[in-house]
């Protein structure tokens, strides 16, 4: 009796969802492949490892800049294209104050400017990274993050304000009028070649059981994005501002009427978006060790793809959205040629995207 | 009526009043321009032949992007992709089967098998993308788009299909070194042999390059203009298809969806599938544009197929406005004409007019001649990257649009979706109300701009 009445359920529920069979499928097929592929040799740990722990690192910084972009999509109901751009524009803030510590009166204030991208002050030359010259790196991530926090204030005073009532499609073309703007005048200034950035020589710790191998910069990157994420998880939780803000994602009139000063949130929510977003692009580019004016934009695709896969408007599911992307798409090197990552993450999103419509944590959109 | 007549009936309306007097000024605009640099007669006429192409083009995409987006609200941000599928579907079908070396091997198929192909396999990836895709909010639908235009050109750049073989068939994308695109069928008219001028010319190609070159007009312009030509020419038969769809029952299904998906649906319109045709004949459109332009260059390569050009071609819908046709024939050609050519031109006339000396390498360089209180370097520099300046131009207009006026030139006129419009018979019949129109109902594309309504 229970035995049947659990096969109908079991009937009815696949009867209900064949995609997610077919898809639940396919997963399990990959999963034994990759076991088989491991017994056998064909895929060395190490590999794996290497690829999970690139993935990792690339999943906690496009999950820390997905949640600045979930944050705002929340509060103000739009995707802001500009959002990569912020975090470029974010990088060479902070690396160009990183170069001017590192390289001071070695160089010229012109060439220290141009960060490598041209004139005396060399990558090599300046030698910037963790280990070499910790506090410049220390004033660059600070000031990327000031930065950003006041670009990002300051094109919401001068533009977005203007257009509160509009609806979310006129808000998205206006940030992509802001993202070329942003991206261009970088590349005015700086060009569009990509520049080195971190000297080569960085400490590595090795696992040495399966061999594996972490810079100074990844653990750097790695131990910024979980205390910033954590830092956002208190706020939004247990801070008065964080509830404020979660009661104006939920319901915008309610939270009005209740007395929550609507402007002064909205322009919170740059702040704290704006500061993970700047941090994000100076920690990843830290990591990379390359900086070009289109670097984010290029990382925005990825960053848009962790946000939805994780439900739009949940900072968790930007954190997982983005873990996820970022593990995907290296781990997807097991199977597909190298060209492939990027193609691999996005079809991971569609894929969930058919399965669950909303995201994964879709429908919690109380920040 | 014959058509003669509607064709003058046409004529006298405001839409081709407007067309014609912005290409009109368009061309005073860059003879002026082409007359301060001192171009010749054929340089003057190369330039419009160039500014004519670039914005038959992107009108031809912004009318079929108005077809998705405007009038069934489709957001579609992967028209890069879908114009990617069939410039490469039709390469590959009509590329030679014995590819010379270094080339790409295709099936060797005649070009208007390789067109329809093209457009075929755009409007099956439309629907591909569409059938589950549709199921989302609108905004998943649009990065849905993307992401998947962005899994074609990665697709496309890959090695691993630079050539490969599907049933003892050998073909292949080229990878990122590029597919080489078919003949272009206009040089068979002008040439006995497209892929070797010396050959000679057929006797029509004679005459017309007799009669041409007594202006002072050589062939390759020639050439050039008749393609021009062709393409005004498709792009009148777009206009013709788009308006004559956007007024028929269909049409007015789509609008009704636009508006107001329940009511629709309450109506017992099947709005998916209406939206699921939409889109897939939106993509095919999109894709016969796209061969039309890629698929005129010598090479095609992913990198003619980045985000960036459908952004562009959003643009230019939305500065035309969207949900009108005429607004996206307009958009196109003040998007390429102003803001695509018009700066390179103007730079061209700011170096000849005042002698700058040559420009700093760097930004650094170029800000210390201020210092020095001159000027010179700033702006030399400045002209040497106008590259990149020409992009802050756009992203500006843009914003300045959305602030302004967010439903572009021609986007505040209403096209009801009823077939009757309501609101009129209301007034003829009740004279105390005055004859206006904004009535209308709640219309999504009228963003509070209705002041200035025609």
């Amino acid at each position: 009796m229970q035995m049947s009445d659990f096969y109908s359920g079991l009937r009815d529920s696949v009867g209900d969802r064949p995609l997610l069979v077919v898809l639940g499928v396919c997963v399990l097929i990959l999963l034994l492949d990759l076991v088989r592929q491991l017994s056998s040799g064909a895929l060395p740990a190490r590999n794996l490892a290497i690829f999970l722990k690139n993935g990792i690192v690339l999943g906690l910084i496009v999950g820390l800049a997905g949640v600045g972009l979930s944050m705002i999509y929340s509060i103000l109901g739009f995707a802001n294209f500009a959002h990569g751009d912020y975090l470029t524009t974010g990088a060479f803030a902070g690396w160009m104050t990183s170069y001017m510590i590192a390289g001071f009166g070695a160089f010229g204030l012109g060439d220290l400017f141009l960060i490598g991208i041209a004139g005396d002050a060399t990558t090599v030359g300046v030698g910037a990274g963790v280990a070499t010259t910790p506090i410049a790196i220390l004033a660059g991530l600070l000031v990327a993050i000031v930065f950003t926090v006041f670009l990002s204030v300051a094109i919401d005073r001068l533009i977005y304000s203007r257009l509160r009532d509009e609806e979310g499609i006129t808000l998205v073309f206006t940030s992509l009028g802001v993202a070329l703007v942003l991206r261009y005048l970088i590349a005015f200034v700086w060009g569009q070649n990509s520049t080195g950035l971190t000297s080569t020589a960085e400490p590595k710790f090795s696992v040495s059981s399966i061999g594996l191998q972490i810079n100074a910069h990844e653990i750097t990157v790695a131990v910024c994005s979980l205390l910033l994420m954590f830092a956002v998880h208190y706020l939004l939780q247990y801070t008065k501002l964080g509830i404020a803000m979660r009661a104006m994602a939920d319901n915008r009139d309610l939270a009005s009427v209740t007395g929550i000063p609507t402007d002064r949130i909205v322009r919170s929510t740059w702040v704290i978006g704006g500061g993970l977003t700047g941090a994000a692009g100076y920690l990843m580019t830290l990591e990379s060790g390359t900086l070009a004016f289109n670097t984010g934009w290029t990382l925005l695709l990825l960053i848009f793809a962790a946000v939805i896969l994780g439900g739009i408007g949940s900072i968790y599911g930007a954190i997982f959205g983005g873990l996820l992307i970022g593990v995907a798409s290296t781990v997807s090197l097991v199977w597909l040629p190298s060209g492939f990552t990027q193609a691999a993450a996005f079809a991971l999103m569609i894929v969930v995207l058919i399965v669950r419509p909303n995201g994964l944590f879709g429908g919690v959109t109380t920040a | 009526m014959s058509y003669t007549d509607r064709l003058r009936d046409w004529l006298l309306t405001d839409d081709a009043a407007l067309m014609l007097g912005v290409m009109t000024g368009l061309y005073a605009l860059f003879t002026v321009f082409g007359t301060v640099l001192g171009l010749n007669f054929a340089g003057i006429v190369s330039t419009l032949q160039q500014i004519t192409f670039f914005a038959a083009v992107y009108a031809l995409l912004a009318l079929a992007l108005n077809l998705q987006w405007g009038y069934a609200g489709l957001l579609n941000i992967g028209v890069a992709g879908f114009m990617a599928v069939a410039v490469y579907t039709m390469a590959m079908l009509t590329a030679p089967v014995n590819a010379p070396a270094g080339g790409v091997p295709g099936l060797g198929l005649p070009i208007w098998v390789g067109i329809l192909g093209g457009m075929t396999v755009a409007a099956v990836a439309g629907g591909v993308v569409a059938l589950p895709a549709l199921r989302l909010k609108a905004d998943y639908f649009a990065i849905v788009t993307l992401a998947f235009a962005e899994i074609i050109r990665i697709t496309y750049n890959s090695q691993l299909f630079q050539t490969f073989s599907v049933a003892g068939f050998e073909m292949g994308t080229g990878a990122s070194r590029g597919i080489p695109a078919p003949t272009n069928p206009v040089l068979s008219l002008y040439y006995t042999d497209p892929s070797n001028y010396s050959a000679g010319t057929t006797a029509f190609g004679s005459m017309v390059f007799g009669a041409f070159g007594a202006i002072g007009l050589d062939e390759a312009l020639v050439v050039d203009i008749t393609y021009t030509l062709i393409l005004i020419g498709f792009l009148v038969l777009y206009y013709v298809l788009l308006s004559r769809i956007a007024n028929s029952p269909f049409g007015r299904v789509l609008k009704a969806i636009r508006n107001d998906e329940l009511v629709a649906r309450s109506l017992g319109k099947n709005t998916r599938w209406f939206k699921i045709k939409t889109f897939m004949l939106g993509c095919a459109l999109m894709g016969f544009a796209g061969i039309l332009w890629q698929g005129s260059q010598s090479l095609i390569t992913p990198t003619q197929f980045t985000p960036m050009l459908t952004f562009y071609i959003f643009i230019a819908l939305i500065i035309g406005g969207a949900g009108s046709n005429t607004g996206s024939v307009i958009g196109g050609a003040l998007f390429a004409g102003l803001l695509f050519q018009g700066p390179v031109f103007v730079s061209r006339i700011v170096e000849t007019v005042f002698s700058l000396g040559t420009a700093p390498n760097t930004f650094p360089d170029a800000v210390a001649g201020l210092a020095a209180l001159r000027v010179e370097p700033l702006l030399a520099y400045t002209l040497s990257n106008l590259a990149s300046l020409r992009f802050v131009i756009v992203g500006l207009v843009l914003i300045y649009l959305m602030l302004k006026q967010p439903t572009g030139i021609l986007g505040h006129r209403k096209e009801i979706a009823a077939s009757i419009d309501i609101t009129e018979r209301v007034s003829r019949e009740n004279s105390v109300t005055p004859p206006q129109s904004e009535m209308n109902p709640s219309d999504s594309q009228s963003r509070g701009s209705g002041e200035d309504d025609r």
